[in-house]
């Protein structure tokens, strides 16, 4: 048991994690041709529209969240005057309004995607499978946030997976603080570590292209060869 | 001053057949792949109609192009900084779809083949090439050819819906006009402003606009930017492509595929210089009727010494400059002012113009002497069949009067011959009503009725050698890279030892050739 526990725990995240990066630089450096953001809203926008804008509305800061909750410790939260109550005032309300929004989206573009069938047509098995993981990893977490915390009052995710997240970013992972962990929260974990091995080799890799530079560079681009003193 | 050249364009729609060559040969030169079905970096619209895609020339719906907001200039589907804080990233709403195109489609042959003996004849039904299933066809790449339909789409074409009095499309009253379109190659192009990822550029040398196939990340910004429609997105490998003006053939010096096999010989192709400082203040002229003048005046006089001197200092060589002023867009464009950008209103500042038709003239001539009175020709203008006002919205904003003045020239330019031809009298101070002189009327007609090859083409190469060992080049593209023997042999294309080679060639003591 502990020799899986170790193994779930430990291993597989860290595995994840490297697949994670060395994919990611392995895929920008050998198929920039492969890299977009893979839009099918050519296709059909009715559905997309409304599905795409609430689910990335929705992610965005939902993935903060997650960063804030996981990656500050507790103690520094009340330290910084944020107490227990205020805490869970911001992640259940707030977190659960960006929540429904990403479920709601995902749950749109899931139907579009398997019900619309030039979508489902033009849509390979990776997109079909982030799909379903997407929601899947979506649904759990809100399973575990509204569910699971309300049969067990008692767990405190910020005293377990939290401080176990944190031992793992610093090279100090502890598998045991996961074993009392309810099975939804892990299912959401382990399904969540997943889609980042995933991400490399997938439409996901958009992510990362981002257009931050798009609003302060010049309007119009030129190019020019690279000239040894000659032009044209 | 910062002078550019540019590789230009202009059809004279005068003597535009309609036949679709430039397209079909365009097509299978360029977009004959999966993805790019229903693209068609050239397409020939029949006027009035509602073209490819639908209503393309509706900005209030489409919002490309540019607009000015307190008199600066910016992207009508909205500023940068909107893209990204109204979260319009995640889901364009102002891009077409494919159904705004038309959803393509192939037959089924081989049912043609395959069918059992029956009653009746086997028949290859439509099937779309997304879903790969039987379709019925309601609208397809030209479907209002010759005026097909056109008096349901006609008058839903946004150059009709412009004009006030009310056009006939009954038999007796139609009219129309064939336009090619490609992407025009702007000198102040919304589709690179709209890319948020920076792959679409506009080339230093000549201008050409290109997307870069590694940069693009598939926002699809640049197909609502480009007011003309012409950046697509290909559904296979979900990024924009568009027409290269065929840029490997014009750094040859040759002319673009759709020029090459155009059976009318409408196209002109050469090198236009502009002040590139000035581009931004022509596109934010302020009244939309004066766009035009403010773009023609961007571009100099390419004999003038002070422009030749300052495009030797921007690196322009002597072979572009003599090009430039050979041009035969820079005389039909800018000196004889026959040709007009396609909706400058747009404000990209666009670089393929148009000589406007002059079609069969009404009430007029019909039944009076035209050949006897040649200068019944003038006030008959008003009374051609396409209505000036149609031309105007399309090429000059709206503005008759420069369009009109154009189709003088031209009118003119047809007296002058006429006169010549038959030796009848022809008053020379005529000409000067039109601004033009008897040299260049005749040079005029040698450019737009003789129209040679090597006058309607005036294309510098580009000069490679500037910037790579174009010698080790050969063969490098095209049809693959591992090629062997397609160019020519150097060590570092030839993955094989010394005694590989000596092998190979050296040969029971006898070297092979």
């Amino acid at each position: 048991m502990s020799m899986l526990n170790q193994f779930t725990w430990v291993i597989l995240p860290y595995l994840c994690l490297v697949v994670f990066i060395v994919g990611l630089i392995y895929r920008y450096r050998y198929d920039q041709f492969g890299w977009t953001a893979k839009s099918s809203e050519f296709i059909e926008k009715k559905h997309l529209v409304i599905g795409n804008w609430l689910f990335h509305i929705g992610i965005v800061p939902v993935f903060f969240g997650h960063v804030a909750g996981l990656g500050i410790p507790k103690t520094w939260m009340n330290a910084l005057g944020v107490s227990d109550h205020l805490y869970h005032i911001g992640a259940i309300y707030i977190g659960s309004l960006f929540g429904f929004m990403t479920l709601a989206g995902m749950l749109i573009l899931t139907a579009r995607r398997f019900a619309i069938k030039t979508v489902r047509k033009l849509s390979s098995a990776s997109d079909l499978f982030v799909n379903v993981m997407l929601l899947a990893i979506v649904f759990m977490g809100m399973y575990s946030t509204l569910v699971t915390n309300y049969v067990i009052p008692e767990f405190d995710y910020r005293d377990s997976i939290s401080v176990w997240i944190r031992g793992l970013f610093m090279f100090t992972p502890d598998a045991s603080l996961m074993t009392n962990v309810p099975l939804s929260f892990k299912i959401h974990i382990l399904l969540g570590f997943f889609i980042f091995a995933l991400c490399p080799f997938t439409r996901l890799v958009h992510i990362f292209s981002v257009p931050l530079n798009y609003v302060q560079r010049s309007s119009i681009l030129y190019r020019k060869h690279r000239s040894t003193g000659h032009k044209n | 001053m910062k002078i550019k050249a540019q590789i230009a364009m202009v059809m004279n729609l005068d003597k535009c057949i309609g036949c679709h060559t430039c397209s079909v040969t365009c097509k299978s030169t360029w977009t004959n792949r999966e993805g790019a079905e229903y693209i068609w970096f050239n397409n020939v619209e029949t006027k009035p109609g509602i073209g490819y895609p639908k209503r393309w020339e509706d900005q209030e719906h489409y919002k490309g192009g540019w607009t000015l907001r307190k008199g600066k200039l910016e992207l009508k589907s909205g500023s940068k900084l909107s893209k990204i804080a109204l979260g319009k990233i995640f889901n364009n709403p102002d891009m077409p779809e494919m159904k705004d195109y038309y959803e393509p489609w192939n037959y089924d042959y081989e049912k043609l083949t395959t069918s059992g003996e029956k009653k009746h004849q086997p028949v290859a039904r439509a099937k779309s090439s997304i879903s790969g299933e039987h379709m019925d066809l309601n609208w397809g790449p030209n479907w209002e050819d010759d005026l097909a339909g056109g008096h349901i789409t006609g008058p839903k074409d946004p150059n009709i819906e412009k004009i006030e009095e009310e056009i006939k499309f009954n038999f007796e009253k139609s009219f129309m006009m064939y336009l090619p379109r490609l992407c025009e190659h702007c000198l102040n192009p919304s589709c690179v402003a709209s890319c948020p990822s920076g792959a679409i550029y506009k080339r230093d040398e000549d201008g050409i606009v290109l997307v870069d196939q590694e940069a693009c990340r598939g926002w699809r910004y640049c197909m609502t930017g480009c007011p003309y429609k012409k950046v697509y997105f290909n559904w296979k490998t979900n990024k924009a492509e568009k027409c290269t003006f065929c840029f490997p053939r014009i750094e040859a010096g040759l002319p673009t595929v759709c020029s090459e096999t155009c059976t009318g010989r409408i196209r002109y192709l050469g090198v236009l210089l502009y002040d590139a400082d000035k581009v931004m203040d022509a596109a934010s002229t302020l009244n939309e009727q004066e766009l035009y003048q403010a773009q023609l005046d961007l571009f100099l006089d390419p004999n003038d010494p002070k422009v030749i001197e300052q495009a030797r200092i921007d690196g322009i060589s002597e072979e572009w400059i003599e090009a430039a002023q050979q041009s035969p867009v820079y005389k039909l464009a800018i000196e004889y002012k026959l040709a007009f950008p396609l909706h400058p209103e747009y404000r990209t500042l666009p670089m393929v113009w148009y000589v406007p038709p002059l079609s069969p003239i009404m009430s007029h001539f019909e039944g009076k002497d035209s050949i006897q009175n040649p200068d019944m020709i003038f006030p008959a203008i008003e009374e051609m069949r396409t209505p000036i006002q149609y031309l105007a919205n399309m090429l000059t904003a709206g503005d008759t009067k420069t369009v009109k003045e154009a189709l003088q020239r031209m009118a003119m330019m047809r007296s002058f011959m006429r006169a010549k031809f038959t030796k009848h009298p022809f008053e020379d101070s005529k000409l000067a009503r039109v601004g033009l002189n008897a040299y260049q009327m005749e040079e005029m007609y040698r450019l737009l009725a003789i129209a040679k090859y090597e006058d309607r083409f005036v294309i510098p190469t580009s000069h490679k050698e500037g910037y790579m060992d174009t010698y080790r080049a050969q063969g490098s593209e095209g049809f693959g890279m591992d090629c062997n023997g397609c160019g020519p042999v150097s060590p570092s294309m030839e993955m094989k030892s010394g005694k590989d080679l000596y092998k190979e060639n050296f040969y029971g003591g006898i070297w092979r050739d």
